[in-house]
């Protein structure tokens, strides 16, 4: 049994722990978390059924069931991992089954957005070296230390060169990636754009 | 960097301010909400204590997790009754403008707000949902997003958003008779791939563009998520102007000229740069079918499934994944395939001209006897146009159920599932393992023209003809 979940706050400039592999490209938010578990009105229990109909068929051998990655909190995907639907869901599954940062060749732009915005960073990497990281026979316990500072990951006998988007990173080392705040401190700014956008002035309301 | 189009336009006129790290504060000029990805971005507001700012900026349908065949409430669903009572209850408190079943305005959102004249060229607009793209099509800066910048939108109808860089996707000549954009769009994706829309923004234009309907258009916008491309648009005409005029929220007298004068001023001008162009030649787009699980594998319905050498190394492992999903091999015809549901609907292809279309096909003619075919109007208005047309008596008569509004067996949130490893033919636009309900259940995306030739047949077939008898 996985340990009370605790959503990330505040600054994160280090994310240590153990890997675990998902290989495939192009695995989209339905796979991450099928539409019947959207059926709800807040995200507490989506952790239990993330890749719920990929771990059906595979009968205990998808990665998220082999007991050796029970632990791991480091999501190494191929390319454009997170691709279809906007569902937020999706993250929130992978953050609240244990996931606190994915290393890949490329993401979608929504699920991009939506990892930053609920605290899980997500750094590229050529396709070359996640294979290296995907093939290593001991890639169960393949445990790499995070630096977000440096964009910086390091095993035992590893040093990777991660990438970031640097407005990304900021926000994870300031501690502004929860953006609501950030924008309400412009909130003088947002009132004069309403008042001089020139649709709202000639459309008719909502009735 | 792209300069002096549509897209950098809009995104000046609506940039609040730079952000520290790169990103822009930008405002949402319309946000649409549904019952799905909304309801957390509501509990986070009450937990920080904060109001919406801008309510009369949101505007609210129900469409995802409807009952299609009986929409009496208490739902029969009680996950699917507490998600539409949750979304009135939020409404209410907030004050914001929901159009309920049987307001004669509910339906899947991204049909709703562009018949509503909600969607109007210029506009930025935002949704807890990746088919956001949809709206580009009158020339808004339209796209999808998570529910935390739902909750953004709603607490200061702003999100941070890194700026896009900007496609030219120019298609010449016309589309051939029995194509439509569903086939180009698909052929596009297929031609791109489905992550090359990756942090841009596709301007659709060119001929065969110009020659759209509004309807088609948006069937063209709405897949630019399938591309990869987070919003996809189209500079507005005349076509734009006519369609939304007299619509309900569409400016009227003497500020319907100011209106237009200003939608002509955002549109990309003559000499805009972009950050890439790709041409293509419409004319050479066949009816077209996926075969895969991602819309980037499809072919012409004449076309073979390709072999694996045919692919590019990046393409081969998701192919295999298809070959063994799909049950198909590598070299086989995709016409003549069997299946077993015909669904025509979604916010891509559940429009009046997808189903008039859908409906010549089928007069006087039966749907195969081992298929179950149904469709579903994309709104409360376009089922209410096809029964003054005698739409919904055609689909009847061939065979067809006739349903209620809502986005149904696109996602099958509601009881419209595939079973098994039933194949559908769908106008659709997803054919993601598992997508349309069943862990094993397969999809073939086409135009509502070749959904419907397909359950008069009872397998893949070219809708092309019955065009000829
Ligand atoms: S019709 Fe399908 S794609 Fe469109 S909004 Fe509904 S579920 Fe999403």
């Amino acid at each position: 049994m996985k340990s009370k979940f605790t959503p990330p706050i505040g600054k994160i400039t280090q994310i240590n722990g153990q890997c675990i592999s998902l290989i495939g490209n192009d695995i989209d938010t339905d796979r991450i978390i099928p539409a019947r578990f959207l059926k709800c009105v807040n995200f507490d229990l989506l952790g239990e059924s993330v890749f719920e109909d990929d771990r059906e068929t595979l009968k205990g051998s998808h990665p998220f069931d082999l007991e050796e990655n029970k632990n791991a909190t480091i999501l190494i995907v191929n390319s454009n991992f997170g691709c279809g639907s906007s569902r937020e869901h999706a993250p929130q599954a992978l953050m609240r089954w244990g996931i606190k940062a994915i290393i890949g060749e490329s993401f979608a732009d929504i699920f991009y957005s939506n990892c930053i915005a609920i605290g899980i960073p997500c750094f590229t990497l050529s396709k070359k070296s996640i294979q290296e990281v995907q093939n290593n026979k001991d890639n169960k316990f393949l445990f790499l230390e995070i630096d977000l500072k440096n964009s910086l990951a390091k095993s035992k006998d590893l040093t990777l060169n991660l990438e970031i988007k640097e407005s990304s990173r900021k926000m994870f080392l300031s501690g502004e990636w929860d953006a609501t705040s950030t924008l309400l401190e412009n909130e003088d700014f947002i009132e004069n754009k309403l008042n001089c956008l020139p649709y709202l002035e000639f459309n008719s309301p909502i009735t | 960097m792209s300069q002096n189009t549509l897209f950098d336009k809009v995104w000046d006129l609506h940039k609040v301010s730079s952000l520290p790290g790169g990103s822009d504060q930008i405002f949402i000029g319309l946000h649409l909400i549904h019952e799905v990805t909304s309801p957390q971005a509501f509990g986070a507001l009450k937990d920080k204590n904060l109001k919406v700012k801008f309510p009369e900026r949101t505007v609210a349908t129900v469409d995802h997790i409807v009952p299609t065949d009986n929409q009496s409430r208490p739902f029969k669903d009680n996950l699917a009754e507490q998600m539409i009572e949750t979304l009135e209850k939020n409404c209410l408190e907030h004050k914001i403008r929901f159009f309920n079943i049987g307001s004669g305005n509910q339906g899947i959102v991204h049909v709703v707000a562009p018949e509503l004249g909600l969607t109007q060229p210029g506009m930025t607009i935002a949704c807890g949902d990746s088919h956001t793209s949809t709206h580009g099509a009158f020339g808004s800066i339209a796209f999808g997003i998570g529910t935390s910048q739902v909750r953004d939108v709603l607490a200061t109808q702003t999100i941070a958003m890194n700026k896009l860089k900007v496609r030219q996707i120019w298609c010449d000549n016309k589309l051939s008779k029995g194509v439509y954009a569903k086939d180009l769009v698909l052929h596009i994706i297929n031609k791109l791939g489905v992550k090359a829309g990756a942090g841009f923004a596709y301007e659709f234009a060119g001929p065969a563009i110009d020659e759209l309907s509004m309807e088609e258009r948006m069937t063209i916008c709405n897949m630019s998520i399938e591309g990869g491309a987070r919003c996809g648009y189209i500079n507005p005409d005349e076509k734009t102007f006519s369609y939304i005029k007299n619509k309900l929220c569409a400016p009227k007298n003497k500020y319907w000229d100011k209106a237009i004068t200003w939608w002509d001023s955002i549109k990309s001008d003559e000499n805009s740069i972009y950050d890439d162009v790709i041409k293509l030649d419409a004319s050479k787009v066949e009816p077209t079918v996926t075969w895969g699980i991602t819309p980037g594998q499809s072919i012409g319905i004449n076309q073979k499934i390709p072999l694996l050498d045919d692919l590019s190394p990046n393409d081969q492992f998701i192919a295999e994944e298809a070959f063994e999903y799909m049950g198909f091999n590598p070299g086989q015809s995709i016409k003549d395939t069997p299946v077993d549901v015909c669904f025509i609907g979604s916010c891509t292809n559940g429009r009046i001209s997808d189903l008039r279309v859908a409906a010549e096909v089928l007069k006087d003619k039966k749907v195969y006897k081992e298929v179950k075919a149904f469709v579903v109007p994309g709104s409360e208005k376009v089922a209410i146009q096809a029964k003054q047309e005698g739409l919904d008596m055609i689909f009847k008569d061939s065979g067809f159920q006739w349903r209620e509004p809502g986005c149904s067996m696109c996602l099958a949130m509601n009881s419209d599932k595939l079973i098994g490893n039933e194949i559908s033919a769908s106008s659709s636009n997803r054919n993601f393992k598992g997508r349309q309900g069943s862990p094993n259940g397969r999809t073939l995306l086409m135009s509502p023209a070749m959904v419907a030739a397909a359950a008069i047949n009872g397998k893949v077939s070219d809708v092309r003809e019955f065009m000829k008898k």
